[in-house]
């Protein structure tokens, strides 16, 4: 597309980058059509095409962002499937982010939008605030009745307390720093992401891998000052803030790279590695962590990419279950994942379906499912819909909001089919427990022939 | 840029506000869209380096939504520029100042689908493709597959009257709708055709499909639908140069032989297309076809035998079948991103001309001589069975003057296909694109009966009136 930027504004980094991607747009409108929200409300605004429309008017004139730019930029859900279907190769996600960050410079929310976002930004990437916000809002959960008639906040707060878990579990001993060696000669040495609210809701997920890993005579470390990626408020615009997240993470892992060695940093949230892949884009102008950063980039990756290079241990029990495997946005686009955990599932023994419509969103994507309730609810429903559509016994994923949003789904239609992460069947069939989801729905899978004849 | 529009009406800009507030009587507020910056992203289609800014956009959800737009439209002189996806290579959606855009975009629902006529009742705003995926489960599917079939709407499709890949086999948008529900511009709605194979009187249907949005707004359409192929077989045959693959597919349909599909690309459209989808086009060749037959293992067998027979004798160098469904899944992609690949390497117009095809040596060489004398670049790919030509002239569009070298090479190239004995579109439409070219084509006693015919639907030209007959010498009834 024809673009209109003075050069002055082409001496500013973020739009050169910006400008360049408007540039390779030819405005076919392919991404309309595989856009969830163009594919529920019907109007371009909230399209692909139609957003980058907004966003290349604002950024032309260097303009702060008026409330339309901000609604319809708000309703992008990043699931960047946009970026799988365009042939032109439009770097969405690059764009999307600099708007966001342009808005959160230039445009003044209202009231309770602003105390909402702050509050989730100020807790959620912290694992301590996000327990303690968990216990009140299990107390809060009574309560929703009253708070979702509050004037303008109420449906976020019913969608937050919906999805909050009733109860939590105690603390992980994986949150804290440590290394956990592997058994027998060492084969490689890995960095893992704690995460942030992951391993406050889940963290049987993190349990598995290291598990798993361990098997596979793998070194793991926990390095110290490591925390969130900074997806979350990367997402809501708020630049510095995630850059300060991710500098500390890359300073963690760079120290450990630099001491006793990295083969990977091991992320088992996609959504998270999604975004510490995009380190190197964030900092290529920083001289100072731009190399590092690269670094950290290339070493990220999801625990799926590194178990397929891997040899995996032998199965300890038999399955067939049947999987439906729900790729995640961030996984599928974000990081271009998609056949290897479906290899991995296949190879233990699973019977592995994909999901109809399997690449459109869940109306997870981050706060999303908090910030936007309305539509995040339809795409969930759609969700669910799909994947009931195929009977899975088991439904596996690679990334913790989907399985919260997910859940929450089967929940509301009564269907008890459990929700785990890839990480987790696979630990189980090669040697693991069994994860406590799937104990839960009482699926069982017998010990295997080879190990009961080796015992 | 060389393309005019209509000078607007002041009269109505100057009455934007009580046109909006007419409007906002008819629909719903998120149907209604006023303001700059939300209106600015329907200033366009895929035509780009064209942009008027509408006074409006509705995006109204039922038939009757329809009917109260246009009658008020109608009362008030308001133009209108109806809308599918926004896809249209020829300006075909590219609104004006003084009309509002009429969207079909949240009209995109399934009605009907009876499988024991092959027949399906939809919105008008559902796309392409979602059609053939919602009967794809019982092996059926939608035939007509212009390569933007992913995203553009049938209103768009019966507006063009658009063709594909597999229109050599299985005939353009007009062989396989049976019916529509339009509204006219007075609001009224009329149903043309029906669930069956033919219609009674006068081919109104024909008339309608291919209209680009002159006649009436579609809200709803009867498709046929049909029973997939045993099975297809896409093939690659690679050659050294275009004029020999050119050659070929002359050799090919002169001998009676009717492939599905027969696409041709040249050594850009080769290079880009693989680049994005790893479809294992021969890079080494100068020109490919890619020839897709259908049906039992022996009827693919018997075909590509005779094919390749004649290929033989055209020189072709590399032929190569698809051996797994990923792998015609992958050729079929590359073809149909062709455009929108061609973007990671530079600003493009997409032409359609069509030429018989006989002519396909001659006409590839004089386009390459064409664009050079521009100074341009241009990569070939297109429905070479059905002579439906696609080049698409290369330029830098920041670059006015280039853009005006693209869009002469352009037209010299359109004013070529008539010259040979082809005609200005195969399927992209007129638009504003073509529209002043028309006389190179038609007489302006056959365009007087064009825009009398017109002038019956619609006598105040309201509907889409920039597009299809030049600006000057427009007839009214």
């Amino acid at each position: 597309m024809q673009t209109n930027f003075t050069p002055e504004a082409l001496e500013n980094p973020a739009m050169q980058a910006s400008e360049k991607i408007l540039r390779t747009c030819v405005h076919c409108g392919f991404c309309t059509a595989t856009c969830p929200t163009y594919l529920l409300l019907g109007d371009e605004l909230d399209s692909p095409r139609g957003r980058i429309y907004l966003i290349k008017d604002m950024l032309e004139n260097n303009r702060p962002a008026t409330p339309q730019v901000v609604k319809h930029v708000d309703r992008c859900l990043s699931c960047l499937s946009c970026m799988t279907t365009c042939p032109s190769g439009v770097n969405y996600m690059h764009l999307v982010d600099h708007a966001r960050s342009h808005i959160e410079k230039t445009h003044r929310r209202s009231f309770s939008d602003r105390v909402f976002r702050g509050i989730l930004a100020a807790v959620l990437p912290y694992p301590n605030r996000f327990r303690v916000a968990l216990l009140g809002a299990a107390i809060a959960k009574v309560f929703t009745p009253v708070l979702r008639h509050l004037p303008g906040i109420g449906a976020r707060i019913e969608a937050m307390l919906s999805l909050a878990p009733r109860m939590i579990g105690g603390r992980s001993p994986l949150e804290r720093p440590q290394i956990v060696s592997s058994e027998g000669p060492r084969r490689a040495r890995v960095a893992l992401l704690t995460g942030c609210a992951q391993p406050v809701l889940n963290p049987g997920i993190n349990e598995a891998t290291v598990r798993l890993l361990n098997r596979m005579s793998v070194e793991i470390v926990i390095p110290k000052d490591e925390g969130c990626c900074g997806a979350l408020v990367h997402h809501m615009g708020h630049e510095a803030e995630s850059h300060s997240f991710a500098k500390k993470n890359i300073a963690a892992w760079i120290s450990e790279s630099e001491g006793e060695g990295l083969d990977a940093i091991i992320i088992t949230a996609s959504g998270c590695g999604t975004t510490i892949k995009d380190y190197d884009f964030m900092f290529r102008n920083d001289p100072e962590w731009a190399e590092k950063a690269a670094k950290v980039s290339m070493l990220a990756k999801d625990i799926t990419e590194f178990l397929a290079t891997h040899e995996l241990p032998a199965t300890t029990r038999a399955t067939n279950h049947t999987v439906a495997y729900h790729s995640a946005c961030s996984m599928q686009h974000g990081q271009q994942i998609r056949d290897e955990p479906k290899k991995l599932l296949k190879s233990v023994g699973f019977n592995v379906k994909d999901v109809p419509e399997g690449h459109i969103c869940c109306g997870s994507a981050g706060t999303y499912n908090i910030l936007q309730p309305e539509i995040a609810g339809k795409l969930r429903s759609r969700k669910v819909a799909n994947i009931q559509k195929i009977v899975p016994e088991i439904i596996a994923t690679g990334n913790l909001g989907c399985m919260t949003q997910i859940g929450k789904g089967l929940s509301d239609t009564n269907d008890s089919t459990p929700i785990v992460h890839t990480v987790e069947l696979l630990d189980w069939i090669t040697g693991g427990p069994t994860p406590k989801a799937i104990e839960k729905a009482g699926l069982k899978a017998d010990i295997a022939i080879n190990t009961l004849a080796a015992e | 840029m060389g393309i005019a529009f209509p000078i607007p009406d002041n009269a109505i800009i100057l009455r934007r506000e009580a046109i909006i507030s007419g409007l906002s009587a008819l629909i719903p507020p998120e149907s209604l869209i006023t303001s700059e910056d939300e209106r600015r992203a329907f200033e366009t289609d895929a035509l780009t380096s064209y942009r008027r800014m509408p006074l409006a956009v509705v995006l109204p959800t039922t038939t009757e939504e329809v009917a109260a737009i246009l009658a008020f439209c109608n009362e008030n002189g308001v133009k209108v520029v109806p809308r599918g996806a926004g896809t249209s290579l020829a300006g075909g959606a590219i609104p004006q100042e003084d009309a509002i855009v009429l969207g079909v975009g949240k009209m995109n629902k399934v009605l009907d689908i009876n499988f024991g006529d092959r027949t399906m009742r939809v919105q008008s705003g559902i796309t392409n493709l979602a059609i053939s995926a919602e009967v794809a489960h019982k092996g059926f599917f939608y035939a007509p597959d212009p390569s933007s079939q992913l995203a553009c709407t049938i209103a768009g499709n019966i507006a063009m009257n658009s063709g594909g890949a597999h229109c050599l086999r299985y005939g353009v948008t007009t062989n396989n709708i049976l019916g529509v529900r339009m509204v006219l511009i007075d609001g009224t709605v009329v149903d043309i055709g029906s669930d069956a194979m033919d219609a009674q009187g006068l081919d109104l249907l024909g008339l309608i499909i291919g209209s680009e949005g002159q006649l009436g707004v579609v809200t709803e359409a009867i498709v046929r639908i049909l029973p997939m192929a045993e099975g297809a077989r896409p093939v690659l045959f690679g050659f050294e140069t275009s004029e020999e693959a050119g050659a070929c597919v002359a050799a090919i349909i002169g001998a009676g032989i009717i492939p599905v599909a027969m696409e041709f690309m040249d050594k850009p459209a080769i290079e880009i297309c693989e680049a994005f989808a790893h479809a294992g086009y021969p890079l080494d060749a100068g020109a490919l076809l890619i020839i897709e037959v259908e049906g039992s293992d022996a009827e693919m067998d018997a075909m590509l035998k005779k094919i390749v027979t004649i290929a033989k004798k055209h020189g072709v160098k590399t032929v190569k079948e698809s051996k797994s469904a990923t792998e015609t899944a992958a050729i079929w992609k590359g073809r149909k991103s062709a455009f929108g690949a061609t973007g990671r390497i530079a600003d493009y117009i997409c032409m359609d001309g069509t030429i018989p095809t006989g002519q396909l040596p001659y006409v590839l060489r004089r386009i390459d001589e064409i664009v050079k004398s521009y100074g341009l670049r241009v990569a070939n790919v297109f429905h070479a069975g059905d002579g439906n030509l696609h080049p698409l002239i290369l330029y830098n569009c920041n670059d006015p003057e280039e853009a005006n070298k693209a869009e002469e090479a352009g037209n010299d190239i359109l004013k070529l296909c008539v010259e040979v004995g082809g005609c200005l579109t195969g399927e992209h439409g007129v638009g504003i694109e073509k529209r002043d070219l028309m006389r190179h084509q038609f007489t302006d006693i056959d365009l007087g009966q064009q825009m009398r015919v017109r002038a019956v639907f619609d006598p105040k030209w309201l509907l889409n009136p920039a597009k299809v007959f030049p600006l000057d010498g427009r007839i009214s009834p």
